[in-house]
C-alpha cells in the first residue's frame, strides 16, 4: 500500500460563505497550472477540501510545488481504503510504516465524520494505535507531543489515513480578490509588496519605469528576472516597461531639485493609473513603508497620492527594513534587488530632495511645462512583455544550451 | 576507430561544439564590461549557471565554474584548509584519490596539516565505520571520490555524507569527476558540501569545470583578484566553454536516463568476454562499481606496449588513468586494493561511453587477443 493522494486544506477562505465554490474552483484552477507538468493527476474537490490523485506521479515534487500556491492551509500525503476497520487498521500501519518511524513516539487522531460507522473515535484510536504498536519495533507511544500524528478520518465516501501536514503557503487564491498593478523599481521592498499582496488573493501586472541610457539594459534584466521570481507564486505575468527619460529630462529642465523626485514619482503614479485603467486593475499596489526614506514620508505620499483616488495598496507601511529584507530572502528576491544597477529611483535624485514637500508647490512648479503629450507618449510606447518562469528576453540563446 | 578511453577524456558531442563556436565568436564580451556585448556575455553565464543548478537540483548561487577538474580539487581542499586552519589541521581523504586531491594534500602536509590516507578494501571501497574512527574534532575536510578513476569502484558517499552530519565542523567534499552521468548522486540527500565535476568528461570541453559549494559553507578563494564567480574565482569567466559544459551535461543526463541499459549491457558482454582470455585478470570489483570502467591485468605482461599494439589497429585504450599513465608507476588504486606490484604494473582500463557500441566489443576482443599472443612471443 502507498500514499496515493494528496490531502489539502483549504485556508481563511473556508470563512467565505457562499462565495465559496468561486474560491475552491479558483484555487483548482491554479493548482492545475502549478502542476500541469505532471499529466497523470487528477484533482478532485468539495466543500472543505481537495485531493490530488497522484496516479503514480512523483509526491516529493509535487509537495514542493504545492508550497507556492496561495489558498492552501496544509496538506499532507494521504491514503484512502474502505470503512472497514480491518482495512483502516492495515492502511495505517502502511502510512507509518512508509516513514522513517524507528524509535519514534506516535498518537492515532481519528475523527468519524460519519456517524454511520460502528466505532466512536476513541475506539478507532485504541484499535488502530495498538495495530500499530503490534506491527512495528521501537515505535512507543506519546498522546501530547508525538513525533507522528497519524490522522483517520472516517467519512461518507471513504477513510484517509494521513501522518504529516505540511504548511501551506496560506493566503487567498490568487485571482479572487482583482486585479492590480505593482509598481516595480528592483529595489528589495516592491517585489515584496507584489509577494504579499498576491497572497491576499490579487492578481498582479507590473509596471516600471525605464530610463535609458540612464538606466542600463542590466536593469531592465533585473527587473524580468525578478517578475520571473514572482510567477513562482502567480503564474503567468505581465510586464509594463514605460519609457520615462523623456517626462524625466522634463522635470529635471523646469521643477527645482529639491521638487524633481517629487514630481517624477508623481508622474509615475499618474502613468501607473492610467495603465490600471487600460488594463481593468482595481488597485495599485506600492512598495513604499511609511519613513524609509524621502518620498516615503507622510508629507511625500499625501503629495503623490493627489494624483489619483485609485485604492494604493502598500503592504510594507509598518514594516521594518530588516523584516522585509526576510520575506525578500524567503522569496528568494532580495539576491536580484541588491545587485548594483541604477534604476528609475536612483537616477536623477537630487542631493536633497524635500522630505516635507507642499501639494501646491509641486502642482505649481509642474504647471508650467505639459506633460501630458510625453505621457500619453509613454504609455503608447510601452512595452509589455508576458513572462512565466521560462521566458527570456535573448531567444537567440536557446540553441545554444 | 574504436575509442575506449572515455575516462580520460570524451569526444565532445558535435552540439556542444557548435554552441562554443557560437558563442566565442559571435558572444566573445566580458562579462563584466557594461556594454550590451558583455550583458550578452553575461547573460549567457547566468542561464549557463541556473541551467547547470537546475540539472544538478541545487540553488543557482551554489554552483561556481572553474577552468576544470583539477582547479575545483585543488580549490575545494586548500580553500577549506586556509579558510579552517583555525578551527583545526587534520584532513581525511583515501589512499586511492586522483592526483589533483591527492598532490593538494600532500603540499598541505608539508605546510603542517596533518592527512589520513584511508585504505580501501580489495573492491576498492571504504569501510565507514573506519572514517568515523579517524574523524577527530580538528578534523576539517573529509574528501572521497566517488567512482574511482581506474577501477571504477563507487564509494559509498551517502553513507559518509550521513555520517558526518553528525559533525557540522567537517566538510564534505566529493570528486565526482568520473561518477557525473554515468553514476547518480543526490548532493542534497548525501550531504555534500563541495562537489567537483569536469566538462570533458561528459562530452563538453577542456578549459570547464564546476565546484558545487553548497549554500552556507565558506571556502577561500585560490584565485583572488576581480572577483568573479560569486567572489570565490576570479578570473574572466571562460563563457564559451561554460554553456558548452552546460549542454553537454543536460545531454548527458538526458544520456543516462535513456542509454543506462546499454551502458550496463555493454560492460557486462566487455567483463564476460575478457574474463574468458587466460592472460586477463579483471581487476573491477563486479558490485559496487560504476557502469563504465573495466580495469583488468595482463598477467605481468608490460601494459604499455599493450596499448601500442592496439593503437595500430586504431584501439584506444590506456594504461590505468591517463594522468599518471606517463609515470609508469604501478597503478595506486590496484596497489591500495593490495594486488601485488607486478600485477598492478600491467593493469589496462577500457573506459565506455553512451556512444560506445556492442558491435566494436568483438571487433576490440579479436584485438586484444591477437595483441597478447604477439606480446608473449617478444617477452617470454
Amino acid at each position: 500500500m502507498k500514499y496515493d493522494r494528496i490531502l489539502i486544506r483549504y485556508g481563511e477562505m473556508s470563512t467565505k460563505g457562499k462565495n465559496r465554490n468561486r474560491f475552491v474552483v479558483r484555487l483548482k484552477r491554479n493548482i492545475e497550472k502549478k502542476l500541469k507538468s505532471f499529466s497523470n493527476i487528477k484533482i478532485e474537490y468539495m466543500r472543505d477540501r481537495m485531493y490530488i490523485l497522484l496516479n503514480g506521479e512523483p509526491h516529493e515534487e509535487i509537495l514542493e510545488q504545492l508550497k507556492t500556491v496561495f489558498g492552501i492551509q496544509s496538506f499532507s500525503l494521504a491514503m484512502k481504503c474502505e470503512n472497514d476497520i480491518e482495512l483502516i487498521k492495515a492502511t495505517a500501519l502502511a502510512a507509518v510504516q512508509q516513514l522513517p518511524y524507528e524509535g519514534k513516539t506516535f498518537k492515532v487522531s481519528a475523527k468519524r465524520v460519519d456517524k454511520q460507522f460502528p466505532l466512536g473515535s476513541n475506539d478507532l484510536n485504541y484499535e488502530i494505535g495498538s495495530h500499530i504498536l503490534r506491527n512495528t519495533e521501537s515505535l512507543t507511544v506519546n498522546v501530547r507531543e508525538p513525533d507522528i500524528n497519524v490522522r483517520v478520518e472516517v467519512r461518507k465516501d471513504g477513510t484517509y489515513v494521513t501522518c504529516r501536514d505540511i504548511l501551506g503557503a496560506g493566503g487567498l487564491p490568487i485571482g479572487t480578490s482583482g486585479k492590480a498593478m505593482l509598481m516595480l523599481s528592483g529595489g528589495i521592498d516592491s517585489p515584496v509588496a507584489g509577494y504579499l499582496a498576491m497572497k491576499r488573493g490579487l492578481e498582479i501586472e507590473a509596471v516600471h519605469f525605464f530610463s535609458p541610457p540612464f538606466t542600463s539594459e542590466r536593469a531592465k534584466q533585473k527587473v524580468i528576472d525578478l517578475v520571473k521570481k514572482l510567477t513562482t507564486f502567480g503564474g503567468k505575468m505581465k510586464l509594463h516597461i514605460v519609457p520615462f527619460t523623456d517626462i524625466q529630462q522634463a522635470i529635471h529642465r523646469q521643477v527645482p531639485d529639491g521638487y524633481s523626485l517629487i514630481s517624477a514619482r508623481r508622474m509615475m503614479l499618474k502613468i501607473t493609473d492610467l495603465l490600471r485603467k487600460k488594463h481593468n486593475g482595481l488597485a495599485i499596489v506600492t512598495g513604499e513603508s511609511l519613513g524609509q526614506v524621502a518620498s516615503q514620508t507622510l508629507e511625500s505620499m499625501f503629495v503623490i497620492n493627489e494624483m489619483t483616488t485609485t485604492p494604493i495598496l502598500r503592504p510594507l507601511v509598518s514594516m521594518d527594513k530588516t523584516e522585509i529584507i526576510e520575506i525578500a530572502r524567503k522569496i528568494d528576491t532580495h539576491d536580484i534587488s541588491i545587485l548594483p544597477y541604477e534604476d528609475c529611483c536612483t537616477i536623477f535624485t537630487p542631493s536633497a530632495p524635500k522630505t516635507r514637500p507642499k501639494r501646491e508647490k509641486a502642482a505649481y512648479y509642474e504647471s508650467f511645462v505639459d506633460l501630458m503629450p510625453l505621457i500619453d507618449e509613454a504609455i503608447a510606447n510601452t512595452e509589455t512583455l508576458i513572462i512565466d518562469e521560462t521566458f527570456t528576453t535573448v531567444d537567440e540563446f536557446e540553441e545554444l544550451f | 576507430m574504436i575509442y575506449l578511453d572515455n575516462s580520460a577524456t570524451t569526444k565532445p558531442f558535435p552540439e556542444v561544439v557548435e554552441s562554443f563556436v557560437t558563442v566565442a565568436t559571435k558572444y566573445f564580451g566580458n562579462p563584466s564590461s557594461l556594454h550590451e556585448l558583455g550583458m550578452k556575455a553575461e547573460r549567457l553565464l547566468e542561464q549557463s549557471r541556473e541551467q547547470t543548478a537546475a540539472l544538478l537540483g541545487v540553488k543557482t548561487n551554489e554552483i561556481i565554474f572553474t577552468s576544470g577538474g583539477t582547479e575545483a580539487n585543488n580549490f575545494a581542499i586548500k580553500g577549506v584548509a586556509l579558510q579552517y586552519r583555525r578551527r583545526g589541521n587534520h584532513i581525511i581523504t583515501t589512499a586511492i584519490e586522483h592526483p589533483s586531491v591527492a598532490e593538494p594534500c600532500k603540499q598541505l602536509e608539508e605546510l603542517g596539516f596533518e592527512v589520513t590516507y584511508l585504505p580501501v578494501n580489495e573492491k576498492g571501497r571504504v569501510d565507514v565505520e573506519e572514517l568515523a574512527r579517524m574523524i577527530r574534532d580538528d578534523t576539517i575536510l573529509v574528501s572521497v571520490m566517488h567512482v574511482n578513476n581506474e577501477v571504477g569502484s563507487i564509494q559509498p558517499i551517502e553513507q559518509i555524507g550521513q555520517l558526518l552530519t553528525r559533525y557540522p565542523k567537517t566538510i564534505f567534499h566529493v570528486d565526482h569527476v568520473q561518477g557525473i552521468g554515468k553514476v547518480p548522486l543526490d548532493l542534497k540527500k548525501a550531504h555534500v558540501d563541495l562537489c567537483t565535476m569536469s566538462a570533458h568528461k561528459f562530452h563538453g570541453l577542456r578549459g570547464a569545470g564546476i565546484l558545487y559549494v553548497r549554500d552556507g559553507v565558506r571556502i577561500s578563494p585560490l584565485l583572488a583578484g576581480g572577483g568573479q564567480e560569486l567572489q570565490l574565482r576570479s578570473g574572466t569567466e571562460n563563457v564559451a566553454a561554460i554553456v558548452a559544459m552546460t549542454k553537454a551535461l543536460r545531454l548527458s543526463l538526458e544520456a543516462y536516463k535513456r542509454k543506462l541499459p546499454h551502458l550496463l549491457a555493454m560492460k557486462e558482454r566487455w567483463m564476460n568476454e575478457l574474463n574468458e582470455i587466460a592472460d586477463i585478470q579483471l581487476n573491477t570489483p563486479s558490485d559496487c562499481s560504476a557502469p563504465h570502467i573495466i580495469n583488468f591485468s595482463l598477467n605481468g605482461l608490460k601494459s604499455e606496449v599493450f596499448v601500442h599494439e592496439l593503437a595500430k589497429q586504431q584501439i584506444f585504450v590506456s594504461t590505468t588513468s591517463a594522468c599518471s599513465s606517463k609515470r609508469r608507476a604501478p597503478s595506486k588504486t590496484l596497489l591500495a586494493m593490495g594486488m601485488e606490484s607486478k600485477k598492478a604494473e600491467s593493469a589496462i582500463r577500457i573506459s565506455l561511453s553512451y556512444e560506445n557500441t556492442m558491435e566494436e566489443i568483438s571487433v576490440a576482443v579479436r584485438s586484444i587477443k591477437q595483441a597478447l599472443k604477439k606480446l608473449k612471443e617478444v617477452t617470454r
